[in-house]
C-alpha cells in the first residue's frame, strides 16, 4: 500500500475550498503544508509571531472577502483562547488545523499539558472540534470543518493526532 | 480623530480599538466602513493586515490606544515583514487604561511605541506632540505609502461618547455588505 501524502491532500482541499489565506506559526507537522501553500502564488502565507495573531488575521481576511486556514501546533491553542471571541462574537468562519503534541508517544514532558488541554480549551470556547487520526481520514475531515467554517460562519478545528504525525523526542 | 478622520474617501476602511478609539471613531461619524472592536484587546492591528492584504485597493486605517496596542507589539513585527503599502496604525496614546480606571500604561513609564514599531521593521514611524506634527501625519497617512505607525499622544478625557453598535454580528455583516456587496450577508461568500 502506497502511504497516503495527506499533507498534499490538506493542500488540496484548501484549494478547492477556495481559501487563499494560510497563516501559521510553524510545526514540523505542518512543514510540507506550509511549503505548498508558499509555492501557491495566489496563495499568501503569513508567519505569525503567535497564535492568536492568526485569528485576527484571518478576521481581517474575512472583513475583505477571503477565506483563510490558520496552521498550529497544540501548544499554540492555548495562546488562542481570548481571540477565539472574536469570530465567536462576530459569527465570522474560522478553520484552523492543529498538529498535535503531547499524546500518543509523546517523549516531551513540556508538550502534554497543553497537548491534553487543546480540544477542550477550543470546545470551551465554543469550538467545533474534528479529529483526524488516520492518513486516509485527514482530506475528508479537513473538507468537513472547512465546510462548517464557511457556510455557518462557524468556528472549526481539525486535530491531526500526534499518531498521524508521528511522536517525537523532544 | 475628526481631523485624521477629515480626508477620509469611500475607499478608506477603518479598524477601531475597543474603549475609547472605537467610540472617538464612532463620535466622528458612525460608518459602515468602520469596523470597531468591542472587545478582542491586541488584536486591532493585526486585523487591519487582514483587511490590507485581501483589500489591497482600500486605504486602510487602524485606531486604536496604548494599552491593546502593547497586548499585540508582536504584530508589529508580522505587519512590518508582510509590509502593506495600503496600512496605517495610528495609536491613540493617553499613557493610560480608560476603561478600567486610568491605570497608567507602559508608555506612561519608559516604553516609546514608536521606537518599538521601527525596530520591527515598519519604515515610516513618529511620535505626534502638536497639532503641527499632527496635520503632518494626517497627510501622511492619507496619501504616502505604509506601512505606517505613529504614536499620537493625546490628553484623557472623560466624554460621553456615542457607542458603536455592540452586535459583531451586525458589525461584520454591514461592513462586509458595504465594501462586498448584498451578497457578502450570505455565509461562504468569498471575494
Amino acid at each position: 500500500m502506497t502511504k497516503t501524502d495527506w499533507p498534499a491532500q490538506i493542500f488540496d482541499v484548501l484549494r478547492a475550498q477556495g481559501i487563499t489565506q494560510v497563516c501559521h506559526v510553524p510545526d514540523a507537522g505542518h512543514d510540507r503544508l506550509i511549503t505548498l501553500c508558499n509555492a501557491q502564488n495566489d496563495m499568501a502565507v503569513t508567519t505569525l509571531t503567535t497564535e492568536e495573531e492568526g485569528v485576527g488575521l484571518l478576521a481581517g481576511a474575512w472583513l475583505g472577502g477571503e477565506r483563510g486556514a490558520l496552521l498550529m501546533q497544540s501548544s499554540g491553542v492555548g495562546n488562542t483562547i481570548n481571540a477565539l471571541a472574536l469570530p465567536a462574537a462576530c459569527q465570522m468562519p474560522l478553520l484552523t488545523i492543529v498538529s498535535m503534541r503531547g499524546e500518543w508517544g509523546e517523549g516531551n514532558p513540556w508538550q502534554y499539558p497543553a497537548g491534553q488541554g487543546a480540544p477542550k480549551a477550543l470546545e470551551a470556547m465554543g469550538v467545533a472540534v474534528f479529529r483526524a487520526n488516520n492518513a486516509e481520514d485527514v482530506a475528508e475531515t479537513v473538507e468537513a470543518a472547512s465546510k462548517i467554517a464557511f457556510s455557518s460562519n462557524k468556528q472549526t478545528a481539525v486535530l491531526l493526532s500526534q499518531r498521524l504525525i508521528g511522536a517525537k523526542s523532544f | 480623530m475628526a481631523a485624521l478622520l477629515a480626508p477620509r474617501t469611500p475607499d478608506t476602511l477603518v479598524i477601531a480599538g475597543l474603549g475609547s478609539s472605537a467610540w472617538d471613531v464612532t463620535a466622528s461619524g458612525d460608518s459602515d466602513r468602520n469596523f470597531c472592536l468591542v472587545g478582542g484587546m491586541g488584536l486591532t492591528a493585526i486585523i487591519g493586515l487582514g483587511l490590507a492584504r485581501t483589500q489591497p485597493n482600500k486605504n486602510v486605517l487602524v485606531i486604536t490606544g496604548d494599552g491593546d496596542m502593547l497586548m499585540g507589539m508582536g504584530s508589529l513585527a508580522t505587519v512590518a515583514n508582510v509590509a502593506p503599502r495600503n496600512l496605517s496604525i495610528c495609536v491613540l496614546d493617553n499613557e493610560l487604561f480608560g476603561e478600567t480606571g486610568g491605570q497608567p500604561t507602559h508608555t506612561a513609564g519608559v516604553t516609546d511605541l514608536a521606537a518599538i514599531a521601527k525596530g520591527a521593521g515598519i519604515p515610516l514611524t513618529s511620535t505626534v506632540r502638536t497639532e503641527g506634527e499632527l496635520k503632518t501625519i494626517v497627510g501622511s497617512v492619507h496619501n504616502e505609502a505604509g506601512p505606517q505607525f505613529h504614536a499620537i499622544k493625546i490628553m484623557h478625557e472623560e466624554l460621553d461618547s456615542p457607542k458603536p453598535p455592540l452586535d459583531g454580528g451586525y458589525t461584520k455583516d454591514r461592513f462586509r455588505i458595504a465594501l462586498l456587496g448584498e451578497a457578502a450577508a450570505v455565509g461562504g461568500f468569498r471575494g
